[in-house]
């Protein structure tokens, strides 16, 4: 199925990717021939097949719900491109 | 007695060595650094080198041997890289990406903790397709890797750097990740032995997910011995991932008489179809031929949905990447830009700057098959013939103990031959990925030269026959003497 540009600046939004006008034009030519190919699963028929979404079927893993020691707050805000008072600073979240 | 040619020892031996005290952990260290430094402005296998962090271990080791430690682990005095989307605490982590560049984890990968435990030496982190996407490496933001056999080829990928270090003696043995061949194709390319492991076997804490239905953690090493003695190191329970399957592989032994009566392979047609080089397949006939005078019984056979596999994977893999990849914001870590007023825009730019190409396409291609309207006809379609696929390698392994393949269709191609179009690299992954979204184990082996360029043979197992497949492939090895060659870095590139 051939990609609109609309539909490649659909995407990009959703995957909050800026992209350049460029890079639009790019994606929607290779998309779509990428899709092409991929659409060859269509020839299979597949109404009566359930999916697989993981290969070695383990369910429901669980674990004792106990207190441990997790990482060190200093530590991991010392990554964080912007902090203050112990918090992950970010730009205003309102707009206007 | 530290010779000169010290880096060149595999992994078992080193080990040996040292716990005979015939060789410091400092000796050997340096040995290995300073072949790193005579090599890799040819190679470019490496990321970081952690030379400091590497000595003051080596030290430790050396003194607790002295004071009479017998504790100190199956690769003892071992120098080994891994690949740079493992984490490693205080080491930067980059995955090759820009968003990540200068990012230092603040814990270790579950296999880095396995490493330390087991007295290896990490003596560096190794460059790779940006967050493991790609079949060459030459989508490192970082500079590319060259293949050892010849410079002006690719290593192939994503874990370019670990199968190119291993192969330029730069180290024993690394680390990798492969969540559709990743290891598999770059040891063929490069003429070492490389393992993806049973999903499940290895856990996953730590390493940067990629597609987490199909990423799991692999050995590179010069020989099958060196690979299965990795694996077990790095394999068994870990509850921090809950997707580990907590079993502890069986000890493997190796010697005695290379044989292999009694074993069953089967010969998939597929994966000798149409696009084969004819060298490649010249290889893979010898080899089989090989495996027929150890003993196995050899037949054809058929995995029917194999074309469908690399449709589905290209849905499966870029839709779970869209959703790990959505971490990378700008907010927690990695690179934020510089400018942008409010939240949403901080997000679209940071993202916009920090990934490359390859990446991007694949998030698009993600979310688009995860998007409202769309899942059904892509996602869960790609999930439907991912069972058609197991079931193909539920049915062949009722009748065989393991199957025989090409690791890769083609040997290295030359740098910049397949970057124009996505697709045509994507092709070059048609027999690793269906063992990927099938969970299970297969090992790729060389079996010789195609035009001076290594090839590999993949053999594929049951889950958790990890331990078999090594088996076979230490038969394989012992009568031929592929493991001994060696690229000639020293002629100058």
């Amino acid at each position: 199925m051939a990609l609109t540009r609309n539909q490649v600046e659909h995407v990009a939004r959703l995957a909050r990717l800026s992209l350049s006008e460029a890079e639009k034009e790019t994606y929607t030519e290779q998309l779509s021939r990428i899709l092409e190919h991929v659409e060859s699963m269509n020839r299979l028929d597949t109404s009566n097949v359930p999916p697989t979404y993981q290969a070695v079927a383990l369910q429901n893993v669980l674990r004792a719900d106990q207190p441990h020691q997790s990482l060190d707050r200093d530590k991991l805000l010392a990554q964080a491109p912007d902090h203050e008072a112990g918090c992950v600073k970010v730009p205003k979240i309102t707009e206007g | 007695m530290a010779a000169a040619s010290t880096y060149k020892l595999s992994a078992t031996r080193l080990n040996r060595l040292f716990l005979a005290g015939e060789l410091s952990a400092v000796e050997i260290t340096e040995s290995v650094l300073q072949r790193i430094k005579t090599v890799e402005p040819k190679v470019t296998a490496f990321l970081t080198i952690t030379a400091e962090r590497a000595l003051e271990r080596a030290k430790k080791l050396d003194s607790r041997r002295r004071a009479g430690d017998t504790e100190l682990g199956a690769l003892a005095g071992v120098p080994v890289a891994i690949k740079d989307n493992l984490c490693t605490d205080g080491v930067p982590t980059t995955c090759a990406s820009q968003i990540l560049k200068g990012y230092v984890p603040p814990y270790d990968a579950t296999v880095v903790e396995r490493l330390h435990g087991s007295g290896a030496l990490i003596v560096g982190k190794t460059n790779m397709d940006e967050f493991a996407m790609g079949s060459s490496g030459e989508n490192s933001s970082f500079g590319v890797t060259r293949n050892p056999w010849d410079p002006n080829r690719v290593p192939g990928g994503s874990s370019s750097g670990s199968a190119a270090a291993v192969a330029a003696e730069e180290v024993p043995i690394s680390l990798g990740s492969d969540t559709g061949g990743s290891v598999r194709q770059p040891a063929a390319l490069c003429g070492v032995v490389g393992l993806k492991p049973t999903y499940g076997y290895v856990s996953r804490y730590g390493l940067v997910a990629f597609a987490s239905s199909l990423d799991q953690i692999g050995p590179f090493a010069r020989d099958v011995e060196d690979c299965a003695r990795l694996f077990s190191v790095i394999a068994g329970p870990d509850r921090r991932d809950s997707t580990n399957a907590g079993r502890t592989p069986p000890a493997i032994k190796f010697g005695g008489e290379p044989s292999l009566k009694g074993v069953k392979l089967g010969v998939p047609r597929e994966y000798f179809a149409a696009g084969i080089d004819s060298e490649v397949k010249a290889r893979l006939d010898e080899a089989i031929r090989q495996l027929q005078a150890l003993g196995a019984s050899v037949a054809e056979c058929s995995l029917p949905h194999t074309e469908h596999a690399l449709a589905a994977y290209y849905i499966i893999a870029p839709a779970e990447a869209s959703a790990n990849l959505a971490r990378f914001d700008g907010v927690k870590y990695g690179h934020r830009t510089s400018g942008a007023s409010g939240l949403l825009e901080m997000y679209g730019k940071s993202r916009a700057e920090g990934f490359g190409p390859e990446v991007k396409r694949r998030i698009m291609i993600g979310t688009y098959a995860l998007s409202s309207g769309y899942y059904d006809a892509y996602y869960k379609k790609a999930q439907q013939v991912r069972t058609l696929v197991m079931r193909d390698f539920e049915a062949a392994f009722a009748q065989f103990d393991a199957l025989v393949t090409p690791t890769s269709p083609i040997p290295a191609w030359g740098l910049g031959e397949k970057t124009e179009d996505p697709l045509t690299m994507y092709l070059a992954d048609v027999c690793t990925i269906p063992i990927n979204l099938a969970g299970v184990p297969a090992l790729s082996v060389p079996c010789g030269f195609a035009g001076g360029l290594p090839v590999g043979m993949q053999l594929i197992g049951k889950h958790f026959d990890d331990h078999k497949l090594l088996q076979y492939a230490w038969a394989y090895e012992k009568v031929t003497n592929h493991a001994a060659a060696r690229p000639a870095l020293e002629g100058g590139l």
